[in-house]
């Protein structure tokens, strides 16, 4: 696929990640969309989405996530119990009288239905959450919200992934929860390129570690973005440089900024200065992700 | 009637266990012979799914009631469906809350709290 | 043993930097880290000693033997966590698998057993003074509840009769939260004055509530949005929660935390600010 300029496109698929919550993943991830024209936002962080506080999407279309979940015809079941003795996850109880499922507890495995020797147990839908789309300006904004309790946002995260397939050649930004958890690597498997956001704090370097091993590990070209800069020693700077990591921004410590992203403004929508900032890192940004492609073809 | 309490180690001076799910023993108390049997807690190892587990084990050990001083919803639901009550504990002392239930001091376990899900997987 | 825990729902509020001040205040003798995935107390109580460590192992993982494997795919077919692949055998992807035990089912030649994995590392620091017990959780492991029961265990059995310990919890609102509340007396909610700080802090109270814990809220960063911060006290006074004081953003605090010491370790605004904090929720909670 070629661009207006007769350019190939490439695929930018691209994940941001950190290491902890509250370091600004969410302000680059919707800031870089938004400044970007036309593009792609998609919130991954499941259990907690916040990207569509800011972009307050339009015209959404909404569907359902279903996970199966084992389900007993009574009549059918002799109190045999091998059901309960498999379940890893202690899903099951029966009481003498019945076979209870519990339904937040339950992993999907289907390996009760298979144990089960008189066949009393088929399963059934159970909705574990959502995933929405919706428009803000020229940013398509998909949001995975996981309902409290849930045993795992895995199914959704692999539905808001899956739709976004359609559209390979746009610029695609995917928030990413916290950590490093399961749910982390579902989300970062087909990126092209992850951003690490980092704070210049001691605990920030920590976690940066963390997810620096995660991308390493999945073999991901990366680099970071280092949110909140003040004056003086940044020991996430300094991690970067002693490890030859790509410094792909540094983003200031500014009260306004604050004052703006914790009342849920986009904050290159508003203020030049800040779209200046986000604009120039996504330009580094494609410029890399380029470069890596170039590399790799 | 057949008493269950969770407790902290296997001896009748020992302490009640204040979780349910995750005690490393159960003490099973026969009012009428007066005798205890202690059982170690296979749920307490499970990364999820204590609770239910737990109250499973009271359920094949036909206990009639349980004393504890907590209990989650999920194991709740379990003991309900076998139609064991559940009374609340109101000191540590085993002896003393097997006392206090014979003479009908103990009430029934008002407060469940929702499910830890301290579970597998993500 | 009377524990403080202190919670914040989402990351970033400043619930260790907090917590590592109250237990310089306190002078706790026994405290842990909840944070079992991404744990930094111990970068700022710097321990002199060498911790005992302990494997924790998880949910047993499943491993498939080549020697008997007929490579016949039916465990690929049933595995509904996409952990089977067949590379020159088929191999179990060890951070995909859930331990159903499924491909075990079907395999005809019962080829696969579920081996105990190691999901992460228990560490205990014990001196004469105190005792801190602290854990990693591997990378992309699931099991973060049961660990945060253990660690909180450890320093428990470690403690012996300390009256009181502090517990740095982990953020968010699952399942390793609600472990962390388990028979915990008190809990210190950090909030943020930011509308996703504000909507966790209200999951976090219902939690708490829940279990009968005594709950006090305070808020960190307070002027980096007033309004908000405004919000926040008015939600606690309308529901009957004591608001137990407002730390400012302070630069300082983190040039300080970056050597590795405490807000309360040189003069500050934040670490004046907590000093308040602690005095009213020993007036609060009846330390």
């Amino acid at each position: 696929m070629r661009d207006s300029m007769g350019v190939e496109e490439i695929s930018m698929n691209i994940a941001v990640l950190s290491g902890k919550g509250g370091t600004g993943k969410t302000l680059v991830s919707v800031n870089l969309a938004a400044t970007a024209g036309e593009s792609i936002y998609v919130d991954c962080d499941v259990e907690e989405p916040n990207g569509h506080l800011f972009f307050r999407p339009q015209d959404i279309k909404e569907e359902k996530i279903y996970v199966k979940i084992p389900t007993v015809e009574y009549e059918l079941c002799d109190g045999c119990r091998k059901c309960v003795e498999f379940c890893k996850f202690n899903a099951l109880a029966y009481t003498g009288k019945n076979l209870i499922v519990f339904e937040e507890i339950c992993h999907s495995c289907g390996g009760c239905l298979i144990v089960c020797p008189t066949k009393a147990l088929t399963e059934k839908d159970k909705v574990i959450g959502k995933i929405q789309k919706g428009v803000s300006r020229q940013v398509v904004v998909h949001t995975g919200t996981m309902n409290i309790g849930e045993a795992s946002g895995v199914p959704i995260i692999n539905k808001l992934l899956e739709k976004n397939k359609k559209d390979p050649n746009k610029l695609t930004i995917i928030d990413c929860p916290p950590g490093s958890a399961c749910i982390v690597m579902e989300s970062i498997k087909d990126v092209d390129y992850c951003i690490l956001v980092a704070e210049p704090t001691l605990f920030g370097v920590h976690n940066l570690n963390m997810v620096f091993e995660l991308v390493q590990l999945f073999n991901k070209p990366f680099g970071v973005v280092l949110n909140k800069c003040l004056k003086g020693e940044n020991p996430a700077e300094k991690f970067c440089l002693e490890r030859n990591i790509k410094i792909l921004g540094r983003i200031p410590f500014d009260d306004e900024l604050g004052r703006m992203n914790s009342s849920g403004n986009i904050v290159v929508r508003e203020n030049e200065k800040y779209k200046f900032i986000f604009s120039s890192l996504l330009e580094m940004i494609k410029s890399e992700v380029q470069n890596e492609a170039a590399s790799n073809s | 009637m057949k008493i269950a309490i969770p407790v902290d180690e296997k001896n009748m001076n020992t302490k009640v266990c204040i979780s349910f799910g995750r005690a490393p023993y159960f003490l099973f108390y026969d009012t009428e012979t007066k005798e205890g049997l202690f059982h170690d807690n296979s749920a307490a190892a499970s990364t999820g799914g204590a609770g239910i587990k737990a109250a499973q084990m009271i359920v094949d050990n036909k206990a009639d009631i349980l004393l504890t001083p907590r209990c989650g919803q999920n194991a709740a639901n379990v003991l309900k469906a076998a139609d064991i009550k559940i009374y609340k504990t109101n000191n540590i002392s085993v002896k003393d809350n097997i006392d206090a239930f014979t003479n009908g001091k103990l009430s029934l376990l008002e407060e469940i709290h929702a499910g830890f899900h301290g579970r597998g997987g993500n | 043993m009377k524990q403080l825990l202190i919670l914040s729902g989402k990351g970033g509020t400043g619930k260790t930097t907090i917590a590592s001040a109250l237990i310089k205040l306190f002078n706790a003798k026994a405290y842990g880290d909840c944070d079992v995935d991404a744990p930094n107390l111990h970068l700022i109580t710097r321990q002199n000693t060498k911790p005992i460590k302990n494997h924790y192992y998880g949910l047993p993982k499943a491993k498939i033997n080549p020697k008997l494997c007929i490579k016949c795919g039916n465990c690929i077919q049933s595995c509904r966590f996409d952990a089977i692949s067949l590379k020159k055998i088929y191999t179990v992807d060890l951070y995909a698998c859930e331990g159903c035990g499924v491909c075990g089912l079907v395999c005809p030649r019962g080829a696969i057993s579920l081996e105990p994995t190691i999901d992460g590392e228990l560490m205990l620091y014990k001196d004469k003074e105190e005792v801190f017990s602290t854990a990693q959780l591997k990378m992309g492991s699931g099991t973060s509840g049961m660990l945060v029961t253990e660690v909180k265990k450890q320093m428990k059995s470690a403690a012996g009769d300390e009256n009181f310990a502090i517990i740095d919890g982990s953020p968010g609102i699952g399942c390793p939260v609600i472990a962390s509340l388990s028979g915990v007396d008190m809990v210190l909610i950090v909030a943020e004055p930011s509308i996703s700080g504000i909507s966790d802090m209200e999951r976090i109270i219902k939690t708490a509530q829940g279990f009968g814990t005594k709950i006090g809220v305070c808020i960190n960063k307070y002027d980096t949005n007033l309004r908000n911060t405004r919000n926040i006290q008015g939600f606690c006074e309308k529901k009957g929660i004591p608001f137990v004081g407002k730390i400012p953003f302070d630069s300082e605090a983190v040039k300080v935390i970056n050597n590795g010491s405490t807000i309360v370790d040189i003069e500050c605004a934040s670490g004046v600010a907590v000093r308040k904090i602690h005095a009213k929720i020993i007036d609060i909670f009846k330390i």
